[in-house]
Order: structure tokens, then C-alpha cells, then sequence
């Protein structure tokens, strides 16, 4: 058997918690084919040209081997232009500019409100997991609220979510066996969100999902199909990855303690703090699912028409040819540019959200525990090497500090 | 605080407006306008719409110049005497422009500790051009608070309200109005142009009458559109005329345009892109006129405008006109100074050093910005004058690296062209010359529904790209300019649409810039010949 390249390593769980080494060597190979004939490319400039290459597809079925398609609900995220730009514009309607443009600012108090009562939760105890006592249910509150979804269903699509996200992209197991998988929680999925919007469409209120089915605009009306997948996307999208930004920002607090104690002097630091780990520790490591429409020839290797195209944003965001001291955290950098949320026409739909949410959070808990430390390190990894991060943080502390308004500065 | 957007890397992403929904706002899809002086209640969502930038285009206070080279043998390395030089040589930059700003931030960042004087005949910092047609003549933004964020930090002496009135190569001097005089060891140009004005002085000083270029200007104008109007005339649909007519409109103010093409845009996009720009201005609403032009500006008997007589014997009542004929560089203070000057600009090399009359390169004067004509080698080594931000940044940045460095690590300004303009709620971008081309095709999106990527090509090979809201698409292009590729492009991609063929594209003829120059050469001995420059008849 050959041995197992950079990339199949990567795929690895048992290299779940410190991937970042091997990022290292696949990048000695910018755009490095794969034997399943998929092309993996991990270096900054290479991976910002193809998310604004117009040949380079994230419909599947331009696949030469369509049956790698499917397992996809009809959104923007997984069709071109212009379908996907009358998707995203529709549904963009309801989120953000031009049209709702405060929506999302909006929504501070409320991302506050969660964060402090959550918080509060923990002050009875001096031992928490930061996943399921707070990184996972803040975003999950959040993305029910706006999109319409009762909270009291949360456990199903938790369940549903866990699912999808195993089987996202390529892992360890048989990748027909995974999409079919994958397309059996989706159907379920799909069930469920068509019962949803029956209700919403007879009660409608003003909520994301009530805007998509009633919404009359100049791009016309979504289709019941379309409204399910890209419900669909929203609500897994929405609180999959905030969770492991989150907690990921917990993590890397809690192993550089001089940046809990600048958080707390510097609440605005957060801001930055926030861009450094989407860049340093991203929630999303891969964007598995592009296919070249052209041949294309890119760092000196021809990616021949219907390759599937796997994108290493994790690894991009490290390479030393983009920035200086790469696997350095540090939020003071003048200018951070990463690829965190993507890139080009598909960045990232809920970027603002996850923004917010995660500033708050990590300003909150840097303020608020009382000298926090991490039980074990590393913590224990979810399965996918696409959507990264821990399945529980636990933690000590002493306390918890009561809530008080930010300084003005 | 003062914010500025470096629209040419801006892709519309709209993180910032989200963010901060107070300070940025997007006008249609891409169209991004914001506030260059928001007030410090804002300081933390303004902070956020910065850091949330995918494309780091938001600067903020301080002006960090663009992202250094991550390789220092790039930088600046003077030896023997240039180091001296470097550590108290005299710089004078003429023109508190956005390029002569920017170049006395690249200085100081690249370690010249010498004397840096900054002169500018008018009383304000540099600042920003872009807003004054657009969020400055709505009244989003006061026309004062556009000035740029960058001076403040930097250790330069500034003397506002100076005019320059000569250079003197051999003394080594720049002339002031004032009588005054400032040694330098080198000098950078970045004077630029000014609005060209309505050609018949009285008509010019008729009570509405403006023209739109400078900070004065633009407050002066949206002042008068402010106070009530009931018709405004544009003359020329260039690209100021088309943003006034957009920005006219958002104000709900009756505009008529004339335009002597038969579209607007026409001279920067050719007819056919320009034929969706008349589009754009019809359907919302202006009183588009093409292939006429102004024969008069008429007045009342106190001096104040009435309306205009055009060419094809119609008349417009307005009782305001605004003259967006182009521009007019700023050269008339170097006659006389024995540098390549005229109508054109001033003649560099693509090192950003200024040709004497004798076409001979100087190494102590430096040109940058709209007055700069410098041979671009992608464009058969035409010389190109480029009056864009995005030009006015790089090349001043070159410049100032260049003046600091020997000549093994001189930088040539190679950077395509890029231009932005907002207006009906469409940001269109560009990328190369439009105007080098004898077709083009769409290769992207749709012209009816006016989002699309327009591609230019000359004799075979892609010269130019326009995007209408398709920002994002821009850099692929550019790519393809840089790398020579085959017109019409024939790659399979996203959104192209069928029956897209390539079609002519109109552009004007391209113009011999320093045709009209004429000279004379004295002399026998080839260390004797010198050219002197007469001055043209115009």
C-alpha cells in the first residue's frame, strides 16, 4: 500500500487536534492530486484565485463522475451563478444589505442578553464544559430565533446536524457510502423543515423563513424546494460552525493566558482577536465540494475539466509566503486577511452573525470567569476534519464576576 | 474619526455596512457609499466594519500604505551615498494630492529621516476626490470632513495655501508665489489637474455655473443644490457628469444631460457598455441628450443662468449647469524648467522619473499621480496619464520607493489601471484599458439585467475587463490581462450565457496625447544639440 499522503493524514482522526504540521508539508505541493483524482490546493494566493475563478464550479454535478454528486438540498452554496446569485440575493433580503441592512445589528442586544444569561448559569459551579453549557446553545438560540424555528425541537436536528456534518466531504469512510448517508438525514431533514414552513406559510411572522416563502421582490418568489434547502443550509450552517469558533476561541484563550488578561483590560480587542482566530484556528478547515468546469492550470499543475477541487483555507490562512510568523497568534497584526469565511461569491452568508456572536462571547468569558483553566489539552475532537473543533472543553475556574456594562472608551 | 475605503480593492462583500449601518451603506448590489467622518459614538462598530473587511480595503485614522513586501530584498537598500541621503537629504513633494500624500507616508514608513516638505495651494490636507461627487453632493457628508486619514502621523512640513510657481533644475529649487524658495536634493510632482472650465468666460461666470473638483467646488455646488433647484444641465457624460446626473436624481432634482458622443461613458468604456450606461440614466429619469452639445449658457440680466442653447437648436431652462468637460493638468508652473511638459502632463519612465525636453531621464525629479505620462509596456509601451485613485496610490508609492532607492532596487510602475465609479445604484469597475480594444464580448452575466463582465480584446489578446456589480470577478481578468491571453476568452466558466459573441467594441480613436508638440533643436556637436519646447498654439 502507498503510503498515506499529507492530505489522507490530514483526514486522520487521530490528527484531529494538531492538523497544522501537516498543513505545512501540503503546501510543499501548492496543488497536489489526490489518487481518488480529486486536487487539493493549500497555499493563500492559489486558493484566493480559484474562489474568484469563474471556472471553477460548486455544482457537483459537473463532476465527470456524477455519482460523487448529489447529497445536496437546492441552495446557494452548492449552485453557480447566476442561479446562486438569485438564491443569495432572495435570501439576503431577509438578512442584510441592501435591503435589511440593520438586521443584524440589530440583533446586539439580544446576542448580549444569551451570552449574559448563560454566563450566569455557570455561577453555581465552578467546573463547566464550554460546548454543551454555552458555545453550542448561544448560536443555537440564536439561529431559531431568526430563522423561525422552535427551540423546543432542538435535540432532532441536533442529531440531524451531527449527522451531516460526519458526512460532509471526504473523511475516512467510503465516499459513496457517506453521501448516501448524508442524503438520508437530508431527507429527514427536509420532512421536517416542509411541516415548518406549512405552519409558517399559514401563520407567518418575522422570522427568515416567513420572508422567504412570502417574500414578492423583484427576483419573484422561492420555490417550496428552494425555501426547504436553503432552510436547510441556514440552520446547519448556522450553528455548526459558530460552536467551534467559539470554542475554538476558548481553547486558544485558555492556552495564551496573557490574552485573557488583554481581553479583560481591552474589551475592543476581541475584535481582532476574532480575525485572528478565524485565521488561526478556523472553524471551517475545507471547502471539499468545487469542480472544474475548464481544465485549468494553476501553480504549474493542469486540473483537467470535472476534477472535484478541495480547497484548504485552514492551511491557506497559515502559509508563511501570505504572512509573517503564521503559526504565531497574534491580534495585533495591522491588517489580518484570511480565509476563514471563503471567498468570492460564496463567502461566507452568516459571516457578520458569526462575527458578533463570537466577539461577544469571547469578551464575555474573558470578563466574567474567574481564572479559568483547561482540564485536559488537547480536548477531545469531533469527527470531521472539514468542520473542525472540539466535542467538549472542560474546564475549572473560580468563580464567576457578575455582569457589568462595558467601559466607554 | 476619518475613514477611508480603498474602493479599487473593495469587492462589495458588505460586511462593513452590516456592521456599521450608520457609517456604510450599499446603494443596489455593490454600490458601496459611507461616511468619511462618522462620529465617535460609531468608534466600535466602525472598528468592526474595518477588521470584517475580506479584502482589508478600510483604513482608518491612521493610513497604513498598502501591505509590505514579505520579502526585504524588495525594499529599499541604498548604499554609499544614498544612505546619506536617506538619513538627511531634502525631499519636496509639490501637491498635498492624494498621490503627494501618500508618498510622504511611504517615505517615512521606509526609513527617509531627512527634511520632507509638502506644498499645496490649497488650505486643506490632502483629501479624498471620490465622495465629493457622490455622498458629499447628496449632503450624507459634510464636503470638510473628507480629508484623508494620514497626515497627522506623519513627521512632514506642510505648507497649505502655497502656490509653486517654478522649478529650477540647476539650483535645485522650487519657486513660490510668494517669492519664497525651497532647496531639495530630489523633488516629487504630484500636482495633478483641475476641472477644465467652461470655455467662454462669461458664460463661465454666470450665477450656476460650477464645475467639480475640488473640495471648495463640490461644498459650493452641493450648497446650491441644497438651497432648491429646478433644473440642473450636465455638460458631458463622462464619468463626473454621469455621478452628478445619479446623485441629481437620488435627490429627486430634474437633470438633463448632454453628452456630444452618442452615449455616455463612451470615451472610457466605448459605445457599446456606454449604450447600458444611457440605459441606466433614462430609467431613472435624467433627460439624457446625445450627439449635441452646449452652443451657449445663457443668463438673466442679473447674471444668473437661465438655461442653455444646444446645437441642434433645442433649449434647456436650468438654473444650475455643471461643467464636467474633463480636466486640465497642472503643468503651467514648469515652463521654463526644461522638463518634457505640456497639455499631455509631464513624460517619466516607468520608473516615475521625469524626461527633460531633451527626452533625457532626470534622477532627481519624480512625477506621480494624474499629471504623470509614463509608458506602460503591457499597452505597446504607450505613454498612458491615468486620472484614477487607484493609479494616484500605486504610482506615488513606486515613486516614493524609487526616490529612496539605487537603481539595482528601483521598482518599475507596472500596476494595471483599475477605476471604480457608483452611480443609479450600479458600481461599475474596471480593469486595463477599455479604450485598447477593437472588440469585446460578455463573458459573464447579462447586459439586461445589468450585472455582468464585460472583456475587451485588441488584435487577439484581452486588454481590458468592466464589471457592472460583478466586482468579485475582476481579479481573474486582470490575470488574464497580465498574462497576455487569447481574445475572446474560451474557457468554459460560470454564467456565461449563450449566444454571448464577440461584437465591436466603438471606442473612440485613441488621441496621440503630445501630438501638437513642437520643438526646436539647436546646436551642431552631438554634446552641443538641445531641444527647447514651444510653447503650443491652442
Amino acid at each position: 500500500m502507498e503510503p498515506a499522503s499529507s492530505y489522507q493524514q490530514i483526514l486522520q482522526f487521530s490528527n484531529r487536534a494538531d492538523p497544522y504540521p501537516l498543513y505545512a508539508e501540503l503546501r510543499k505541493t501548492p496543488v497536489a492530486r489526490q489518487e481518488d483524482g480529486s486536487y487539493v490546493v493549500s497555499t493563500y494566493e492559489e486558493i484566493v484565485a480559484l474562489l474568484h475563478d469563474p471556472r471553477v464550479s460548486s455544482d457537483r454535478r459537473n463532476l465527470t463522475d456524477p455519482s460523487l454528486g448529489g447529497g445536496q438540498l437546492p441552495s446557494f452554496i452548492s449552485t453557480d451563478p447566476p442561479e446562486h446569485d438569485r438564491l443569495r440575493r432572495l435570501t439576503m433580503r431577509h438578512f442584510g444589505p441592501p435591503h435589511s441592512p440593520r438586521k443584524v445589528d440589530s440583533l446586539r442586544g439580544e446576542l448580549i442578553q444569551i451570552v449574559t444569561a448563560l454566563i450566569d448559569g455557570l455561577a453555581d459551579r465552578t467546573e463547566a464544559d464550554i460546548v454543551d453549557d454555552f458555545a453550542y446553545p448561544f448560536p443555537v438560540t440564536v439561529i431559531c430565533r431568526l430563522l423561525g424555528v422552535p427551540l423546543e425541537d432542538e435535540p432532532r436536528f441536533h442529531q440531524w446536524a451531527d449527522e451531516l456534518v460526519e458526512n460532509l466531504g471526504p473523511g475516512e469512510g467510503d465516499m459513496a457510502e457517506r453521501i448516501k448517508k448524508r442524503q438520508a438525514t437530508l431527507l429527514t431533514l427536509g420532512e421536517y423543515l416542509t411541516e415548518l414552513t406549512d405552519a409558517h406559510r399559514q401563520n407567518p411572522g418575522d422570522d427568515l423563513l416567513s420572508g422567504l416563502i412570502t417574500d414578492d421582490g423583484p427576483d419573484g418568489t422561492m420555490s417550496q424546494h428552494e425555501v426547504i434547502g436553503t432552510g436547510a443550509l441556514l440552520l446547519i450552517a448556522g450553528h455548526e460552525t459558530t460552536v467551534n469558533l467559539i470554542t475554538n476561541g476558548m481553547l486558544t484563550m485558555l492556552r495564551n493566558p496573557w490574552l485573557l488578561e488583554r481581553l479583560r483590560k481591552e474589551p475592543d480587542l476581541a475584535i481582532h482577536t476574532i480575525e485572528e482566530l478565524l485565521r488561526y484556528e478556523p472553524p471551517v478547515h475545507f471547502l471539499p465540494n468545487r469542480v472544474a468546469l475548464d481544465d485549468i492550470t494553476i501553480a504549474g499543475v493542469t486540473i483537467p475539466k470535472g476534477s472535484p477541487i478541495i480547497l484548504a483555507l485552514a492551511s491557506g490562512s497559515r502559509d508563511p509566503a501570505h504572512l509573517r510568523d503564521p503559526d504565531r497568534f497574534d491580534p495585533d497584526r495591522p491588517y489580518i486577511q484570511h480565509l476563514g469565511f471563503g471567498g468570492g461569491v460564496h463567502h461566507c452568508f452568516g459571516a457578520p452573525l458569526a462575527r458578533l456572536e463570537a466577539q461577544t462571547a469571547l469578551r464575555e468569558l474573558a470578563r466574567r470567569l474567574v481564572n479559568p483553566r483547561l482540564v485536559t489539552d488537547p480536548p477531545p475532537y469531533r469527527p470531521s476534519s472539514t468542520l473542525r473543533g472540539p466535542r467538549h472543553l472542560e474546564i475549572q475556574y473560580d468563580g464567576v464576576n457578575p455582569y457589568s456594562e462595558l467601559p466607554t472608551t | 474619526m476619518r475613514v477611508v475605503v480603498d474602493l479599487t480593492r473593495c469587492q462589495g462583500y458588505g460586511q462593513c455596512v452590516f456592521l456599521a449601518p450608520d457609517v456604510f451603506s450599499m446603494h443596489g448590489q455593490e454600490a458601496l457609499m459611507y461616511d468619511t467622518g462618522p462620529d465617535d459614538d460609531q468608534r466600535e462598530r466602525v472598528l468592526q466594519a474595518a477588521a470584517a473587511c475580506p479584502v482589508q480595503a478600510i483604513h482608518l485614522d491612521r493610513m497604513t500604505t498598502q501591505h509590505r513586501t514579505l520579502r526585504p530584498e524588495l525594499g529599499p537598500s541604498p548604499t554609499g551615498d544614498g544612505e546619506a541621503f536617506k538619513r538627511d537629504g531634502r525631499i519636496v513633494i509639490v501637491g498635498a494630492s492624494l498621490a503627494g500624500g501618500r508618498a510622504a507616508g511611504v517615505l517615512r514608513r521606509d526609513g527617509f529621516t531627512g527634511s520632507l516638505t509638502l506644498i499645496g495651494d490649497e488650505p486643506y490636507q490632502p483629501y479624498d476626490r471620490p465622495p465629493l461627487s457622490k455622498q458629499v453632493l447628496t449632503g450624507k457628508v459634510p464636503a470638510e470632513r473628507t480629508l484623508l486619514p494620514q497626515l497627522r502621523e506623519v513627521d512632514v512640513t506642510w505648507l497649505p495655501e502655497t502656490r509653486a510657481t517654478g522649478l529650477d533644475l540647476s539650483a535645485q529649487k522650487v519657486r513660490l508665489a510668494d517669492g519664497g524658495e525651497i532647496g531639495f536634493d530630489k523633488v516629487l510632482i504630484a500636482t495633478g489637474a483641475r476641472a477644465r472650465p467652461w470655455p467662454q468666460e462669461a458664460e463661465a461666470a454666470l450665477d450656476g455655473v460650477y464645475v467639480l473638483r475640488t473640495l471648495d467646488e463640490a461644498r459650493r455646488l452641493r450648497e446650491r443644490l441644497a438651497a432648491g433647484v429646478t433644473r440642473v444641465l450636465v455638460i458631458g457624460g463622462g464619468f463626473t457628469g454621469s455621478e452628478v446626473a445619479s446623485v441629481c436624481r437620488e435627490m429627486g432634482l430634474p437633470v438633463t444631460l448632454v453628452e456630444h458622443g452618442p452615449v455616455p461613458l463612451r470615451g472610457a468604456l466605448g459605445n457599446v457598455i456606454g449604450a447600458v450606461a444611457a440605459d441606466m440614466q433614462r430609467a431613472a429619469g435624467v433627460d439624457l441628450r446625445c450627439e449635441v452639445t452646449v452652443a451657449a449658457l445663457e443668463g438673466d440680466a442679473d447674471g444668473r443662468l437661465r438655461g442653455a442653447r444646444l446645437s441642434d437648436g433645442s433649449t434647456v431652462d436650468a438654473d444650475v449647469a455643471v461643467v464636467a468637460l474633463g480636466a486640465v493638468r497642472n503643468i503651467e508652473w514648469l515652463e521654463g524648467s526644461g522638463l518634457a511638459a505640456g497639455v499631455w502632463g509631464i513624460a517619466t519612465d516607468a520608473g516615475c522619473r521625469a524626461f527633460d525636453v531633451n527626452g533625457v531621464v532626470t534622477d532627481n525629479v519624480f512625477v506621480a499621480g494624474d499629471v504623470a505620462r509614463f509608458p506602460h509596456p503591457v499597452y505597446h509601451y504607450q505613454f498612458l496619464a491615468l486620472e484614477h485613485w487607484g493609479n494616484a496610490v500605486a504610482q506615488a508609492e513606486v515613486a516614493a520607493h524609487n526616490m529612496i532607492s539605487d537603481q539595482a532596487h528601483r521598482w518599475p510602475h507596472l500596476s494595471l489601471p483599475v477605476f471604480w465609479s457608483n452611480q443609479f445604484g450600479v458600481n461599475i469597475k474596471s480593469v486595463g484599458v477599455p479604450s485598447f480594444a477593437d472588440e469585446l464580448v460578455i463573458a459573464q452575466g447579462s447586459v439586461a439585467e445589468r450585472r455582468f463582465v464585460a472583456v475587451y480584446g485588441y488584435r487577439g489578446r484581452i486588454t481590458a475587463a468592466v464589471t457592472f456589480d460583478h466586482g468579485m470577478w475582476l481579479d481573474y481578468y486582470r490575470h488574464l490581462i497580465e498574462q497576455a491571453a487569447p481574445f475572446p476568452p474560451d474557457s468554459r466558466t460560470v454564467d456565461r450565457r449563450d449566444g454571448s459573441r464577440p461584437v465591436p467594441a466603438e471606442v473612440p480613436e485613441r488621441i496621440k496625447p503630445a501630438e501638437g508638440a513642437t520643438v526646436v533643436v539647436t546646436g551642431h556637436d552631438p554634446g552641443e544639440r538641445r531641444v527647447t519646447l514651444v510653447r503650443p498654439q491652442r
